[in-house]
């Protein structure tokens, strides 16, 4: 059913992968970065403070989509027995961690400017602050426990419990009162940004996903190359 | 000119240091994840290179050890 995931085929993909991945991360980044701090619109009401908007937001929104992944690919490794998803969860991990630490660093430098502090413990920060700390419970997993059976069976219950706090940094914002207004763009409704805001929104969004793709293909190859590291000193 | 765009409405400590934050976070995850990833496949091609012909040949025969090999020469 998953032989596509498995690591030989995968690899032939994974290993050329990153060259191209880097150039067009490149370009997307450099493309964003001008829109995000030349051409896109000061806010009327924060003035050019709104453009470190286009980081925090979008490393926000990958730390989520980031962890969300880790857990169902968790689950799935553990039901299906496939150690592949496993690797795959792990190897997504860090970039998710680091985007996670960017949003809440970045989310203090603007709450300077706006809210007059650089740390409250609103409802939506401090989720995203219990999100780092599952972040940093499932690397040390890793770390720390040597058999593999051991690890699958801890960082599938870690991500369990986190993704519980997933839909509690989502709907925050609407649960209870807090610094953060309610969510500006909507899938299912209209959103309420302008476009001259949005689109250099979603092209940082795009360099952020192409970035966190990037070190999740280097941080798989790495993965393989262990695993038959050991394979050769079994030979 | 230039100090205006720096300057930002007088924001501009806030926002550059907010993108400086994130493009150094980026280097150094992207740095530590190369190094790990060289460190691994130097391992690969020196365990490679200590084995004797049969053993050698037989890991060859594996097509995954042949990328990585042909991978490390390239790099």
């Amino acid at each position: 059913m998953f032989k596509f995931f498995e690591p030989n085929k995968i690899f032939q993909i994974t290993s050329k992968a990153p060259k191209y991945v880097l150039l067009l991360f490149i370009i997307v980044l450099s493309i964003g970065l001008t829109e995000a701090l030349f051409l896109s619109p000061e806010d009327y009401k924060q003035s050019d403070a709104v453009r470190i908007m286009y980081v925090h937001v979008p490393a926000a929104w990958i730390s989520l989509g980031i962890f969300s992944s880790i857990t169902f690919l968790s689950i799935f490794g553990f039901v299906f027995k496939n150690k592949n998803f496993f690797l795959i969860a792990k190897s997504l991990a860090p970039s998710g961690f680091v985007f996670n630490i960017i949003a809440l660093v970045t989310g203090a430098i603007w709450g300077k400017p706006t809210w007059g502090t650089w740390w409250a413990w609103d409802a939506r920060i401090t989720s995203m602050l219990i999100l780092l700390l599952f972040y940093a419970m499932y690397l040390i997993s890793w770390r720390i426990y040597e058999t593999e059976e051991k690890v699958f069976k801890i960082t599938t219950f870690i991500t369990i419990l986190g993704i519980i706090n997933v839909p509690i940094i989502k709907y925050s914002v609407d649960w209870w009162n807090t610094l953060h207004q309610p969510a500006s763009i909507n899938i299912l409704s209209k959103s309420t940004i302008h476009s001259s805001m949005l689109y250099p929104l979603l092209i940082m969004t795009a360099a952020f996903a192409l970035f966190s793709l990037l070190i999740f293909l280097m941080k798989y190859n790495t993965e393989l190359i262990k695993i038959k590291n050991k394979g050769l000193d079994r030979l | 000119m230039i100090n205006e765009i720096i300057s930002m409405n007088g924001y501009g400590s806030y926002v550059l240091s907010a993108f400086s934050f994130t493009l150094l976070s980026f280097s150094a995850l992207y740095l530590i994840t190369k190094s790990q990833f060289i460190k691994e496949q130097d391992k690969f091609v020196a365990k490679f290179g200590s084995l004797n012909s049969e053993k050698a040949k037989s890991a060859k025969s594996q097509r995954i050890n042949k990328e990585i090999l042909a991978d490390a020469t390239n790099n």
